[in-house]
């Protein structure tokens, strides 16, 4: 038995920290496998427009690379340009040997059972990796879909920039349009090396009986840059995920950006955790909440270990229906004196005063709270790329106008 | 008459702040409403515009012709009422331009002319009034005016905590909105609150109007009555008795 193993054998029946815990064993191990498919031929149209909803181009035009795996069986993968290393990570560990330098080492074998089921039980997932000084120029794109009914889907990613490379990445996940039950447990792993940047940008768009667990750590290396951004429309029936940052070396940065939009019977506890390791460290954490009849808990926590470091955190919710309760737990941990910690929370209903100086101006009250809402998940999410800053504004103001 | 109010009163948090107040607008005049901090102008203007606020208890107001004492705030102002607010609420993540694209049929030409007349330009891409200093507030309240292009304009200390150099500006285009530049076929009309008199240097208002503890108790020349109150206070204006 191989230490992972060992390790994981340990915890695979440790209840996670947070969010309701769920049978592992309600969901199915095995998936029939997909033959490779890089034209997605197999795909149809209603599946690739579904695909498409979470920002994944079947054009793959201004793209730098596509990686589709459905159910346990990547079924594309394919890359564009020189220095940008894209494989399915089965094909990585092959060739590099294990990766033992990375394989499981920014996230814990045996955090909980979630994390233990994907070490045991591994399917699949992406290996993206920029080489020393080169700039991806389009996005790499990734989606994780699921098509079986009831089946368990765990995924291992990693992404590793080099020093100053720049990478772009937009993971799409999301279920068959009939798809009822389902389980994607996702482990990711970043590396950032010292100068290099790294946005990523998650779009989920789930099914209502659909469990999700991602499980995401990065390791930010001196003057590098982490931007995450993401975005859950459709939720699930339960989302629970607390990705972490630890920012190990001088003027490292990280922001990262969640808006949720939870309908009736969903429960979604996302929240995101930075800890500032090093002087000139700086993070900020914005959350946009918004219930329409579920149940969301928005957590940050920012940990400043050194002086001279900067964080700021931002939970805001709307609560727009009779049901529906938004929890806003925002936390600061400061080891020493010298860090600069801030953070605001908000949870309310939209603003009459808001609504009525946009109807003065002509404006229904439908359209006024329309554009109340827009705003309100309006996150600025700099540094993007325009074409992707755009992508993520047109989805929000599709999810605005859905709110109503 | 354009607007005409009549026997209005009007309770906020149950506590009457209006009382018996008439008031009457023609076609293309400019009316201005003095008086104290707390005398009942701003609740005026926003009784005049529907806001929910402002609970009418007595009274009615008449636009156009039509009654529109409870009708809802939209369609006050698509029935051509518009107003400039002292202190408009905040908007995140609302774009200037963004609402102002809504309004109407306006041409992104015209949108940008009328933002560069006004200095604005480089605001159209922030959060509405987020942050803005106080003649940001105004310069961006007079630019959404102008694209909806309202018959009735009601200005609410237009001139606020602006300085002397963009008092300038609003008041010229305050005095264009008005259409004070015309002689003739002047169709637009305004009802302005003003404490400091200096928008008067813009708009040669056509009557002033002295409120004290929500009524309406004076009326007349609007320089004659802004003198007699910056000489001698608003009580010894209402005095006089017109």
């Amino acid at each position: 038995m191989s230490k992972i193993d060992e390790k994981a054998g340990t915890a695979l029946k440790k209840k996670a920290l947070y969010g309701p815990d769920i049978d592992l064993d309600s969901f199915k191990s095995e998936a029939a496998p997909h033959k490779y498919d890089p034209d997605l031929s197999l795909f149809s149209e209603g599946e690739k427009k579904h695909i498409e909803g979470v920002g994944f181009l079947t054009s793959h035009r201004e793209r730098t690379g596509s990686f589709v795996m459905k159910d346990h069986s990547p079924v594309q993968c394919s890359i564009r340009q020189d220095g940008v290393e894209l494989l399915s990570m089965n094909d990585a560990l092959k060739k590099y040997n294990g990766l033992t330098d990375y394989w499981w080492k920014a996230v814990d074998i045996d955090a909980d059972k979630y994390t233990a089921q994907v070490a045991v039980a591994f399917h699949d997932g992406y290996f993206i990796r920029a080489r020393a000084g080169i700039k991806a120029e389009y996005p790499v794109q990734a989606c994780l879909y699921i098509s079986g009914e009831g089946i368990a889907q765990n995924v291992h990613n990693m992404v590793i920039a080099e020093e100053d490379s720049e990478l772009h990445i937009i993971t799409g996940c999301t279920t068959a349009p009939h798809l009822k039950k389902g389980l994607h447990v996702g482990v990711s792993e970043f590396y950032i090396k010292k100068g290099a940047m790294v946005t990523f940008t998650m779009l989920h768009t789930w099914g209502e009986e659909i469990v999700v667990r991602p499980r995401t750590s990065v390791w930010v290396e001196e003057g590098a840059t982490f931007m995450s951004n993401y975005v859950c429309m459709k939720p699930a029936k339960s989302v629970q995920m607390y990705p972490s940052v630890r920012l190990m070396g001088r003027n490292a940065v990280a922001r990262l950006n969640t808006i949720l939009v939870a309908t009736k019977g969903s429960d979604l506890d996302v929240g995101g955790r930075v800890s500032l390791e090093a002087s000139g460290a700086k993070a900020e954490i914005i959350s946009r909440a918004i219930t329409r009849g579920g149940n969301i808990i928005a957590r940050g926590l920012l940990i400043g270990q050194v002086a001279d470091v900067k964080a700021h955190l931002e939970c805001n919710g709307l609560i727009l229906s009779e049901e529906g309760r938004i929890r806003a737990i925002p936390e600061l941990d400061g080891w020493v004196a010298g860090v600069e910690m801030s953070h605001e929370a908000a949870v309310g209903k939209i603003s009459q005063d808001e609504i009525e100086y946009l109807m003065s101006r002509g404006l229904s009250e439908d359209e006024a709270t329309a554009l109340i809402v827009r705003g309100f998940l309006n996150v600025k999410m700099e540094g993007l790329p325009k074409e992707l800053q755009d992508e993520i504004e047109r989805i929000i103001y599709e999810t605005g106008s859905s709110v109503f | 008459m354009l607007l005409a109010i009549e026997n209005l009163s009007v309770e906020i948090a149950e506590k009457e702040v209006l009382r018996d107040v008439n008031l009457a607008i023609g076609q293309g005049e400019t009316h201005v409403l003095f008086g104290k901090n707390g005398s009942g102008k701003t609740t005026l203007l926003m009784a005049i515009m529907g806001f929910s606020g402002c609970r009418i208890t007595g009274g009615k107001i008449t636009f156009k012709g039509v009654d529109i004492t409870h009708l809802p705030i939209n369609e006050r102002a698509k029935l051509g009422i518009g107003m400039s607010f002292q202190r408009p609420p905040t908007v995140r993540g609302l774009k200037v331009h963004d609402l102002i694209r809504t309004f109407n049929n306006n041409s992104e030409e015209t949108i940008e002319q009328v933002a560069g007349n006004l200095n604005f330009t480089e605001f159209m891409e922030r959060d509405i009034n987020l942050g803005f200093s106080g003649g940001e507030i105004k310069k961006s309240e007079l630019l959404q005016l102008i694209v909806q292009n309202p018959e009735l304009i009601l200005l609410d200390e237009p001139e606020s905590g602006v300085d002397l150099e963009n008092i300038k500006i609003i008041g010229r285009v305050i005095k264009k909105l008005l259409q004070k530049n015309l002689r003739r076929q002047r169709f637009k009309s305004g009802l302005v609150i003003t404490h400091t008199g200096l928008i008067l240097n813009y708009l040669e208002a056509d009557k002033g109007h002295l409120m004290l503890n929500g009524r309406i108790i004076c009326e007349g020349n609007p320089r004659e009555m802004f003198e007699t109150i910056e000489s001698r206070g608003y009580e010894e204006c209402a005095r006089c008795q017109r």
